[in-house]
């Protein structure tokens, strides 16, 4: 994975964000148990950073709440992403940045998926089962560089820092 | 009452255990974790305790350990990467004690040839893989090696005449990256796990074998004699086979561990029995699982959720 030296999708289209999740009573209440929906996990990833432009992964429609899925009682949470185009080099990096954001931030008995949504993308299974593989994410994330840029994408304010 | 699925818990590594090695005395075991140490366990008592915690040997995460023969030494592999080009994946001693194997993401295979003053020199470079290298074991009595791969097969290698090591076979039929590997006691089986949810037993046939099948010259032959599918929900990260009551058991991504049996009365290729599942056997992916060389019954396994376990299961002998 390298860094980014020219934009793959010069003009991408831009969507409009969702609003808010509304919030109920029952969501306040410590004796009501609520099991993870799929507006969780799409509210934990849509702010991520897009790691070529100044936009949000949801605002790229790179990631949707009807492909977030979850099933609270398996533990089982899935992710699929979209990558703007076809080609676009920064599959692997964004994939990673999602699933490193749910590892983040989900409790730790969550098995966390994260695929590319089905024939959107030219290498969609070399991505996939890199994806697939925690002992090449877990030394991907071992690597500095490649986590400042990682974290960046999570973390839209440090951007602006370096 | 110990109930068969209670274990002693190891507490005190603080990140993802990957890989755990009995020492050849069954008494000793090691772990190695992402936290880059490895903490060497041992019995005071009744209890489980920890001796030795080893922390400035690697910068990056320590992936795999191994005792040697003797049990005076231990080689450690770790991402930090000494001598390949990447991440170190698995470290391997031959069981004469004068090979030591290292495998690597930068696709290749390095077999060590051990000096009598535990001098090491590298005797093969074998770019045998088109994709990382998971996994290196010794044949457990002679000089043969195999190798695991994300590139979904399994190579095997024996050494030359001149000290040279090369790949004799590649045995296809995983789906998916193969993530380890083990012998059985007698060398003439090898047990595989993958990412594609499935066990494969491979079974050795020698030149001229009354079953038939064809070998290439001199050289024996591998040949899948065995799948189990449908038992495992998730990837299987590790297998071992037990030299003593010749079981199998498996570290899973489901978070269990399983054990099997090979059915008494199978004739021809064999069948094997689920004969125990502990579900939460951790809370985490079960990476590394590992069978006491000297006790029966006795099993080591380690986690993502960073404990080690001791388990007895010599209730099922």
């Amino acid at each position: 994975m390298t860094t980014v030296e020219r934009l793959d999708n010069i003009n991408p289209l831009v969507f409009e964000k969702a609003e808010n999740r509304i919030t109920t009573d029952s969501d306040w209440d410590d004796l009501i148990y609520d099991p993870f929906d799929a507006r969780e996990i799409f509210d934990l990833i849509r702010n991520i950073n897009d790691p070529e432009h100044p936009l949000s992964l949801e605002e790229l429609n790179v990631v949707e709440e009807s492909k977030c899925e979850v099933d609270d009682s398996n533990s089982d949470v899935s992710v699929l992403f979209t990558p703007t185009i076809p080609h676009c080099s920064m599959a692997s990096l964004i994939g990673l940045s999602i699933k490193l954001q749910l590892l983040r931030t989900l409790p730790s008995r969550f098995k966390v998926t994260v695929k590319i949504t089905p024939g959107t993308h030219a290498s969609e299974e070399a991505v996939n089962k890199q994806l697939a593989d925690k002992e090449r994410v877990a030394a991907a994330l071992e690597n500095p560089h490649l986590l400042q840029v990682i974290n960046r994408c999570l973390n839209p304010k440090l951007r602006n820092r370096s | 009452k110990m109930s068969v699925t209670d274990a002693a818990i190891l507490e005190g590594h603080n990140d993802k255990v990957w890989h755990v090695a009995w020492h050849p005395n069954g008494k000793t075991l090691a772990s190695c974790s992402s936290d880059k140490t490895i903490r060497i366990w041992a019995k005071e008592g009744e209890k489980w305790v920890c001796k030795t915690v080893l922390d400035d040997g690697h910068t990056r995460t320590i992936r795999s350990v191994s005792w040697s023969p003797c049990g005076k030494y231990m080689a450690s592999a770790s991402f930090d990467a000494t001598g390949h080009e990447n991440e170190i994946k698995s470290v391997a001693w031959s069981s004469s004690g004068s090979f030591l194997a290292t495998c690597s993401r930068d696709k290749s295979v390095w077999v060590w040839g051990v000096g009598e003053d535990q001098e090491y020199e590298c005797l093969s470079v074998i770019p045998s893989h088109t994709q990382d290298v998971k996994k290196v074991v010794f044949h457990p009595n002679e000089n043969i090696l195999v190798s695991a791969s994300y590139d979904n097969t399994i190579n095997v290698y024996k050494e030359d005449y001149d000290d040279d090591w090369s790949v004799v076979e590649t045995l296809e039929g995983h789906q998916s990256t193969v993530w380890s590997i083990a012998f059985n006691s007698r060398g003439d089986r090898l047990a595989s796990c993958s990412d594609d949810a499935t066990v494969r037993i491979w079974q050795r046939y020698l030149p001229g074998n009354k079953e038939g099948i064809t070998t290439k010259g001199d050289n024996p032959t591998w040949k899948c004699v065995c799948t189990l599918s449908g038992l495992h929900n998730r990837t299987i990260y590790d297998i071992s086979w037990c030299n003593l009551t010749d079981d199998i058991a498996t570290a899973c991504g489901d978070d269990y561990i399983r054990i099997f049996r090979e059915h008494k009365n199978s004739q021809g290729e064999p069948i094997f029995d689920l004969i125990l599942s502990v579900p939460e056997a951790h809370s985490e992916d079960v990476n590394t699982v590992s069978w006491n060389p000297v006790v029966p019954g006795i099993l080591a396994s380690g986690s993502d959720d960073g404990t080690v376990k001791i388990w007895d299961f010599s209730v099922l002998s």
